[in-house]
């Protein structure tokens, strides 16, 4: 089958090339075919966006091609659609005034751009809101504007930036219904739906082909066509099944996929730094307790739903227990260790001491700026130097976030401290009170 | 059909309204024809470089229609550069960064330093016909107005959000789209509210661009500044009130004609998802809308041609998306840069050698003036937050005082300081202050509002559960500001003060050095020395001293008023 848009080893890396390169995508090769869904999943950070922004024709990718219809894309690709996460409306047109902008782009005469427009509107049940302005409605209907703009100038590939994850529960269920019937019923004369997403679920429920990305950097890790029958049920035991298995693939790195080969990728030029995942400590804890309390092991899946957290808020967590050596996971499954279930049961104190003594351990980037503040006499030290060493690792914001994750950590175990105003490390007083106790 | 009596009593209503507004446009656009007419007749008529002013308050209505037209003309000139400025600095990755330095210091340098340059050439451009004044005077209002004008486009659009613009990407809106739909409404709001403060400032140097000397030249061009200027030099209290009644009137008039509206019609540009429970609304506008004349221009002239625009636009296709200059085009710019920096290089070569003309004298008395007036200037500030915390925390925890004092506070900022001058100075020499000291009060005069306003809007803007917290702890007084008022107002009070501080840099130049009852009054300073280097026609120590200007304007800016900046953005950011 012939593809409409095609990535043929495209690869995206930020910074200069020599030293200072970071690869956010590995070469990847991957194409849209006529007549499918194709979902993206992956965890965030994983470089979904850019993927679909570099097929799109919005980004360049730094190696490779992205072909369309046989011919490179230079620019954004003609007769293409994007639907956006923030609805992208402009607020000071009318709700008309934004479906037909695109239109008018295109040097559409002004009433069949009015006719083509309020048919679009009707068809995302939109009638009769045509003068409002985008901030008079409700996220639900932002986002059916964001359709009709989309879909009035009959785009061939409709791509979506996790079009349904700022909307509420139900008005997301809602709205996914509704994007199905119009593709099943042919009303939206769109060839291909590319859609990006971290909802396993929504993948599932909506995908034709299901591609799966791993990160740091982002590489295939799966590419499944889904064998269900529409309409699907979430209940269905194969339903279940299948979203078990992405659970499987996304959280475990390290295990080859079954349903197809993983697939060969270029090896990385050298080994990552360590990276801390982004959570806040609360939800350690919380997460320890809750497995404390229970047979000290669970499905990831059930675990979220009683934490009420998405999978893709979960997932960082888990990486901090396992990371300290509180937890391990199997299979989906999230066990807790001896060190986890000390943790879970001690007081604030202990937990504290606890904290501080597996972070030094495990964590590379606590131990080295603890170390490093130590071996100042005066206990303190610019945060620039930590930036340096981070930015030859990581992306300029990564870097950034490493660092505050880093202070938070500090902070709690009560080893550092972080002035904003001076920018600058400061050795935590009790931290210094252990040093001269125990001299090296 | 038959309508409820009270429905059919508005509808009535409105309809009569309706026919009385599209007469006031009529009227309106009749008197903007014939006023064109005048002030074309006027313009290319002879020169006058020194018109008689007459003191009578009967020349007032057509003193104030020749500055309003010189203040509008300079308007449009500063709206249409400060849009080109803004759009090439954020767009062309080359010159960004010079272009946003040059900003800065052309900020820092005061309108009588641009005088001599830019009068001369304009008078040599038209010798015979007054219009080569007139453009002379109105290029000097633009250089007080613009820059700010074009740092707002341009901060609006770097800011412009990500996912808004890869729609007009992905959509392949045309470049004449994208400024229409995405860009200008985009920056509307902040074009607004700089364009006035840029006006007002107009307004503040009005009387020194409609009168001055240059060497051996007299230049008098008929005008509210001049008119103001003559009665106070002439001692005239009479005139000076008929003249600061005029202006205030006209100040008031434009409030309510041109930025009422403005502010009103911008509110439909702010960038939100949810509507604000509070719009501002104007009267006029409401009417303007309702009318039915001007509803039929739109649609018969504005619409098509508007159409006829964005179809021609879209011939010509997408917009190009970050552009990478290509070969012949790298090679260009190259070229181009390579003369501009040619040219930078002989004009700075040009300012040595001026410079190395200039006496030692010269040179203590401009250093001995710049810390005189960079002590005035501190000193104004001082005073301005002395006073304005206090007063403007009152105001903003207290919404009742707020109501009578804000619309008050707002006609008194609205009066341009160097008009109230003459006043304040025949105060001052009767109680038998100096100007050294006295021109402390009238940088103030100018200065201080913009303190007061940034304060009254953060002690609004502090969450009123924090103020509580205070009253549960039974805070005392010292710990109450301590621990909740100042850290709150901390960002608005600094953006205040970096108003004012540039400000009164600016006013020094007409705060120091004034022409009064046939004589000149100045005292040391950096602003008297530019006054007095222009009206001498001493351009080389005009240099001299603007350079040393611009030079503390910018290293200030640097050295304090950033650094506390970043902190009010970082440590007291009350979001978050």
């Amino acid at each position: 089958m012939q593809a409409i848009i095609e990535a043929r080893k495209v690869e995206k890396s930020y910074g200069s090339p020599g030293d200072g390169l970071i690869q956010v995508i590995a070469p990847m090769d991957l194409a849209v075919y006529p007549d499918e869904i194709l979902g993206v999943l992956g965890p965030s950070g994983s470089g979904k966006s850019t993927l679909l922004r570099m097929l799109a024709g919005l980004a360049r990718p730094s190696a490779g091609d992205v072909v369309h219809h046989g011919h490179a894309v230079g620019g954004p690709c003609e007769n293409v659609s994007i639907v956006f996460q923030s609805f992208a409306l402009f607020p000071w047109l009318t709700v008309l005034e934004n479906v037909a902008a695109p239109l008018k782009a295109r040097g559409v005469p002004a009433a069949e751009r009015d006719e083509r427009s309020v048919r679009m509107l009707d068809t995302v049940g939109l009638d009769g809101f045509e003068k409002a302005y985008p901030k008079e409605l409700s996220g639900g209907m932002k986002q059916r504007v964001g359709f009709a703009r989309a879909l009035v100038v009959e785009p061939e590939v409709l791509f979506m930036d996790e079009p349904f994850s700022a909307l509420d529960v139900l008005t997301a269920e809602n709205l996914r219904g509704e994007l199905l019937e119009l593709w099943q019923s042919h009303k939206m004369p769109t060839r291909a739906v590319f859609i990006v997403t971290h909802n396993i679920e929504e993948a599932v429920l909506l995908a034709d082909r299901i591609i799966v990305l791993g990160k740091n950097p982002a590489t295939i890790r799966t590419d499944f066509r889904v064998p269900l029958q529409r309409p699907r049920e979430r209940k269905d035991a194969r339903f279940t099944e299948l979203v078990d298995y992405v659970y499987r693939v996304l959280t475990r790195p390290d295990l080859a996929p079954k349903l197809e080969p993983a697939p060969v990728v270029a090896q990385l030029p050298k080994p990552r730094y360590q990276m801390l995942p982004h959570a806040h400590l609360t939800a350690l804890a919380g997460l320890l307790e809750l497995l404390a309390d229970g047979t000290g092991r669970d499905d990831m899946y059930r675990l979220a739903a009683a934490l009420t957290f998405e999978i893709d808020d979960l997932l960082p967590v888990v990486d901090v227990s396992t990371l300290l050596g509180f937890a391990r996971v199997e299979e989906g499954d999230v066990e807790i260790t001896p060190a986890g279930r000390a943790f879970a049961e001690a007081d604030i104190l202990r937990r504290k001491e606890l904290f501080r003594a597996a972070a030094l351990a495990n964590a590379a980037l606590i131990r080295e700026i603890t170390r490093s503040l130590e071996a100042r006499p005066d206990h303190t030290l610019p945060d620039g130097v930590f930036e340096d060493i981070l930015d030859e690792h990581f992306s300029e914001d990564e870097a950034k976030a490493q660092l505050e994750t880093a202070t938070a950590w500090g902070r709690y175990a009560e080893l550092f401290d972080h002035d904003s105003g001076s920018r600058r490390f400061f050795l935590h007083e009790d931290s210094v009170a252990r040093g001269e106790a125990a001299p090296r | 059909m038959s309508l409820p009596p009270l429905l059919s009593r508005t509808v009535v209503g409105e309809r009569t309204w309706s026919v009385i507004v599209d007469l006031m446009v009529f009227g309106a656009v009749l008197a903007g024809i014939q006023g064109l007419l005048v002030i074309s007749r006027y313009w290319l008529g002879e020169v006058t470089p020194a018109a008689e002013i007459s003191r009578s308050p009967r020349a007032l209505p057509e003193y104030a229609f020749y500055s309003l037209v010189r203040m509008a003309v300079a308007y449009v000139l500063s709206l249409a550069f400060a849009v080109g400025y803004g759009y090439i600095a954020a767009y062309n990755r080359q010159l960004e960064g010079l272009m946003v330095a040059l900003l800065d210091i052309l900020q820092s340098i005061p309108v009588l330093s641009f005088l001599p340059g830019v009068m001369l050439a304009m008078v040599a451009l038209f010798p015979a016909r007054q219009l080569g004044l007139e453009l002379g005077a109105v290029l000097l209002i633009f250089t007080g107005q613009v820059w700010n004008m074009a740092f707002s486009f341009y901060a609006s659009l770097k800011s412009i959000p990500r996912e808004l613009r890869e729609a007009a990407d992905i959509y392949g809106f045309s470049k004449w789209q994208r400024f229409a739909q995405l860009e200008l409404p985009y920056g509307a709001i902040g074009l607004v509210w700089n364009s006035m403060v840029s006006v007002a400032g107009g307004w503040f140097f009005l009387m020194a661009c409609e009168m001055f000397e240059l060497g051996k030249r007299d230049f008098r061009l008929p005008g509210l500044g001049s008119y103001l200027q003559t009665a106070a030099s002439a001692g005239d209290t009479g005139a000076i009130f008929w003249g600061l009644g005029a202006m205030i009137g006209v100040i008031l008039l434009l409030d309510q004609v041109v930025w009422r509206p403005a502010i009103a019609w911008s509110d439909k540009f702010k960038f939100e998802q949810v509507e604000s429970a509070a719009q501002p609304s104007s009267l006029l506008l409401n009417l303007v809308r309702r009318s039915a004349l001007v509803a039929r221009f739109r649609g018969a002239v504005m619409r098509p041609v508007g159409e006829r625009l964005s179809v021609l636009a879209a011939r010509r296709g997408p917009a190009a998306v970050g552009p990478s200059p290509t070969g012949w085009k790298m090679v260009a710019g190259m070229i181009a840069g390579a003369l501009v920096g040619g040219v930078v290089l002989y004009a700075l070569w040009g300012v040595v050698m001026t410079l190395r003309t200039l006496t030692t004298a010269e040179l203590q008395s401009t250093l001995h003036g710049a810390s005189a007036t960079f002590a005035r200037v501190a000193a104004s500030l001082v005073i301005a937050a002395i006073w304005t915390i206090p007063a403007g925390v009152a105001i903003g925890f207290n919404p009742r005082l707020a109501r009578f004092a804000q619309p008050f506070a707002q006609v008194a900022a609205s009066v341009p300081a160097t008009a109230l001058f003459p006043v304040v100075l025949l105060a001052l020499i009767r109680i038998g202050g100096g100007l050294g000291v006295g021109s402390i009060l009238l940088m103030l005069l100018g200065t201080q509002w913009y303190v007061l306003f940034n304060v009254i809007a953060g002690a609004m803007a502090i969450p009123s559960d924090l103020r509580e917290v205070a009253d549960v702890f039974r805070f005392r007084r010292l710990e109450r500001w301590r621990t909740v008022i100042l850290p709150g107002i901390f960002p608005y009070l600094i953006t205040g003060l970096v108003t004012a501080s540039g400000g009164a840099w600016n006013a020094s130049i007409v705060a120091e050095y004034f022409h009064f009852k046939g004589q000149t009054l100045s005292t040391l300073g950096l602003g008297a020395q530019i006054s007095s280097a222009s009206d001498a026609g001493n351009t080389d120590l005009l240099l001299l001293s603007t350079i040393v200007m611009a030079t503390l304007v910018v290293c200030v800016n640097r050295a304090l008023w950033r650094p506390l900046y970043h902190l009010a953005q970082t440590r007291f950011k009350l979001e978050g």
